[in-house]
């Protein structure tokens, strides 16, 4: 079975993510109200064959966890949806 | 020729180099043709002997910086060989790329981040070295750095620890990139595992040297590092 699986990485609050930084500085100076904070992530689809959902989400984990992810800076969410 | 005679010591070096690395012949250069250390070139796709004395990830662009800088080159076949050499207490040195590729590959603490300013980084900079360091290059020096990612961040007790055992190799004069403490270069607990963001490989022949003043500063390094060999 395949299932479409989705991984969001974020930099941590702690870490300065300068291009969302920049991005928000120029929309707060064309004058977009109410715009407090923009920060820019990342979005991974990963497309996986597995017999259940629960070991897609096993496997997308292993390798957000291997690879696609830095915990020094980044923080991540994933998830699975059979197609 | 150096004081430290790495030719009559018989001295191998092994440079690993992936798609996209770029500064693979300019450490080749001055490992062979500078201080006479027979070195060999290896390919991300090889798994190789660890019989080699020291070991250099250059800089360059490593799998396009796709993902993060060093995530992809950190997972090659030629790193699980480079991971066995570190086990072995062999002499790594990582720079620019390399550097992002060891602290991915968990052989350094923390990760490089993008530049503060957004702005690559080219041009020479002030340096000073600490920790350990400091006894063997007492007077600042200058070399050229190129980077986007060169922001070195780690959790707060890391720092610490970074401070307090004498781990960082080197910092700015001049914080060019928003590094946590300055810092251009750390190394491992053992010493023996490097990464630095400035390049000594290109500051070794005098014509490299901007100030005109011929002092090739990156044999300040080079001198230092093969001695610890």
């Amino acid at each position: 079975m395949h299932y479409q699986g989705k991984v969001k990485v974020r930099f941590k609050k702690s870490v300065l993510e300068p291009q969302g930084k920049a991005v928000e500085l120029q929309l707060k100076e064309t004058h977009h109200s109410g715009i407090l904070e923009i920060r820019v992530g990342k979005w991974i689809d990963v497309l996986i064959d597995a017999e259940s959902e629960k070991e897609a989400l096993s496997k997308l984990q292993a390798l957000a966890d291997e690879v696609l992810y830095n915990p020094v800076m980044e923080v991540c969410e994933i998830e699975v949806e059979k197609v | 020729m150096n004081s430290n005679n790495a030719k009559a010591r018989n001295l191998r070096a092994g440079v690993l180099y992936f798609p996209g690395t770029n500064c693979e012949r300019d450490l080749v250069h001055a490992l062979e043709n500078i201080y006479g250390i027979k070195t060999e070139l290896l390919w991300h796709t090889e798994s190789f002997q660890t019989e080699h004395d020291l070991y250099f990830v250059p800089g360059g662009f490593s799998y396009g910086d796709y993902l993060r800088s060093g995530a992809l080159a950190a997972r090659s076949i030629s790193m699980r060989s480079l991971k066995e050499a570190a086990q072995q207490g062999r002499m790594i040195v990582g720079i620019c790329n390399g550097f992002q590729i060891l602290t991915e590959a968990g052989l350094l603490p923390g990760a490089l981040v993008r530049n503060e300013k957004l702005k690559h980084v080219c041009r020479w900079v002030g340096l000073e070295a600490a920790g350990k360091w400091a006894a063997h290059i007492d007077k600042p020096f200058q070399l050229p750095v190129s980077h986007s990612e060169g922001n070195y961040i780690a959790p707060e007790e890391t720092i610490r620890e970074l401070v307090n055992e004498g781990r960082i190799l080197c910092k700015y004069s001049e914080n060019v990139n928003g590094s946590t403490e300055n810092i251009a270069g750390i190394t491992d607990r053992s010493g023996r595992i490097l990464g630095l963001m400035p390049h000594p490989e290109r500051a070794l022949e005098p014509t490299n040297d901007f100030t005109y003043t011929k002092n090739t500063p990156g044999r300040y390094f080079f001198d230092t590092l093969l001695g610890m060999v």
